[in-house]
């Protein structure tokens, strides 16, 4: 009973305490509001433009969510190939950690320049920046089934197809769920630092923005909003993950 | 297809091994099994004992298709085999259940997958499902449907995996040390359970073991492998009748069988 509300509270307690601190430090070393404001500023932020930065987080999540939806469809997709065929992987490795090493805000300008300012960049970016775990994530969860229980199938006379339905896609579930979490805080990244330099609207243009006012508090209530949206998310996806793959998420699994 | 002579089809020969031979890695390199020649009755338990790494599990790889033979030839059914048949089951030490699926769910895995059942599986869905849950009880699992692999204990997890290799009915059932991992107790009842599935259905049975007693138990031909590269070093009828009982097993006539196998077994590794 305790036990079960002290799991439950200490995320809160541990952000509480944080705030607290970080409320203590400015205010004990007087630090001025334009370097580090503290959280009483940001809050105060967050409330003088309610709706500029309602308006400008949607368009932050909608960018991130399609650029993510895309990551996924063609994530998953691409991991179930590569996963399923050692041709395939072989050949497509190479070429997939190559774009995975290049850095994506290094890839902004150039689609500023195929698709000019405006949301499409910031989709792409969180696309190109998310879809690499899932790729991976996927594979690995179709590469590590047990030579066994291909033989149990092969032994039937399964096909390849039958094999990748009944066995590859259960058995890759847990490791696409895992890479979901990840996925949705880079996809995060992504968009906003493509806001950020080819943008008229989203957190990332609002935060540019207000930092060409000096107004540092407005920049904090911006990252404030990212990390409570992928918070959120990540939230969302951790539950999907208990609900459809609960049989991987046993209890008292963690070594204590 | 090869044609199989009057003469093996009157013998009744419905696995045949003429030099088979097996080497991992491609010709060359260390052989898993040196030709092997043997044949195996429609029906007959088969159990096959030896030292680890006697190829014992190639030999089942070789029958069931997973594997093909280097040299000589394996005929099952009267047809050589060139790829998996499909008229096989097959179990394990490791359970191999899926987590994702319950026990009734895992049994009826097969009948997915093996024609004619596969075609029919969604319009007969309940018909099939209580073939399973009829399988189920005959092995003590009654009750346990819907539990998850990893609710259950060892031994009922290869109670499930046994009812899996069977469910579809196969003509040759392969087991693969499938109760290496148990304890005694679990083991000697799980002997009893597969005798009266046999019993039942009468499956061709190739039994892999490390255990004597499990081999003479069960078995209606014993045979004995040399440590790698796998020979065949005997073969030995057990005459008792069935169906046999565990306190068989302690009885001097069966004492001195396993005596004179373990002999073979620790004279065949000396050499």
């Amino acid at each position: 009973m305790t036990k079960v509300w002290i799991k439950r509270s200490l995320p809160w307690l541990v952000v509480i305490g944080s705030l607290g601190l970080w409320q203590l430090t400015c205010t004990v070393l007087q630090i001025q509001s334009f370097i580090l404001p503290d959280p009483i500023d940001v809050t105060a932020a967050l409330m003088k433009f309610p709706k500029a930065i309602f308006i400008n987080a949607m368009y932050t999540l909608f960018s991130t969510l399609t650029g993510f939806a895309l990551a996924v469809a063609f994530g998953l997709a691409l991991g179930l190939v590569v996963g399923a065929s050692r041709t395939v992987y072989d050949g497509l490795y190479p070429i997939m950690i190559a774009f995975n090493s290049v850095p994506k805000v290094a890839i902004v300008p150039v689609l500023v320049i195929w698709f000019g300012i405006g949301v499409v960049p910031a989709i792409i970016t969180a696309f190109a920046i998310s879809f690499f775990p899932i790729v991976v994530n996927v594979a690995t969860g179709l590469a590590t089934i047990e030579p066994e229980m291909l033989d149990v199938m092969r032994v039937l006379g399964a096909s390849k197809w039958k094999i990748l339905v009944k066995i590859g896609i259960p058995r890759a579930m847990p490791f696409f769920f895992a890479s979901l979490k990840v996925a949705i805080t880079l996809a995060f990244v992504g968009s906003v630092v493509a806001e950020t330099v080819a943008s008229n609207a989203g957190i990332g243009n609002l935060m540019i923005a207000a930092s060409a006012r000096f107004d540092v508090p407005l920049i904090f209530a911006g990252l404030v909003v990212i990390a409570a949206m992928g918070v959120i998310l990540y939230e969302f996806f951790a539950y999907l993950e208990r609900r459809v793959t609960f049989w991987a998420v046993r209890e008292n699994g963690m070594v204590s | 297809m090869e044609n199989v002579s009057f003469e093996e089809c009157h013998r009744g020969s419905f696995v045949k091994l003429e030099d088979a031979t097996i080497a991992y890695g491609g010709t060359g390199s260390a052989l898993a099994l040196s030709e092997t020649s043997m044949s195996i009755r429609k029906g007959e338990f088969v159990a096959i004992v030896g030292p680890s790494g006697c190829g014992k599990s190639s030999l089942l790889k070789l029958v069931s298709g997973l594997h093909p033979a280097q040299k000589g030839s394996v005929t099952v059914a009267g047809r050589k085999v060139g790829g998996p048949l499909n008229i096989c089951g097959m179990a394990f030490q490791n359970s191999t259940l899926l987590p994702w699926r319950t026990t009734l769910e895992n049994v009826l895995l097969p009948l997915e997958i093996v024609e004619p059942h596969a075609a029919r599986f969604r319009q007969q869905r309940t018909l099939y499902e209580d073939l399973a849950r009829a399988l189920i009880a005959t092995v003590g699992l009654s009750g346990f449907e819907d539990a998850y692999p990893w609710q259950l204990s060892g031994g009922m997890q290869q109670r499930t995996s046994l009812c899996r290799s069977l469910i579809h009915s196969p003509e040759m059932l392969l087991l693969d040390e499938p109760f290496g991992a148990l304890d005694p107790f679990t083991r000697e009842e799980l002997w009893d359970v597969l005798q009266d599935l046999w019993l039942k259905k009468r499956p061709t049975v190739i039994l892999v073991t490390h255990d004597l007693r499990e081999a003479i138990y069960l078995a209606d031909t014993v045979y004995i492998f040399s440590p790698r590269p796998g020979r065949i070093l005997s073969r030995t009828e057990i005459d008792l009748p069935r169906p046999r009982q565990l306190q068989h097993t302690y009885a001097p006539h069966f004492m001195e069988m396993t005596h004179a196998l373990r002999e073979q077994i620790v004279s065949g590794s000396r050499k």
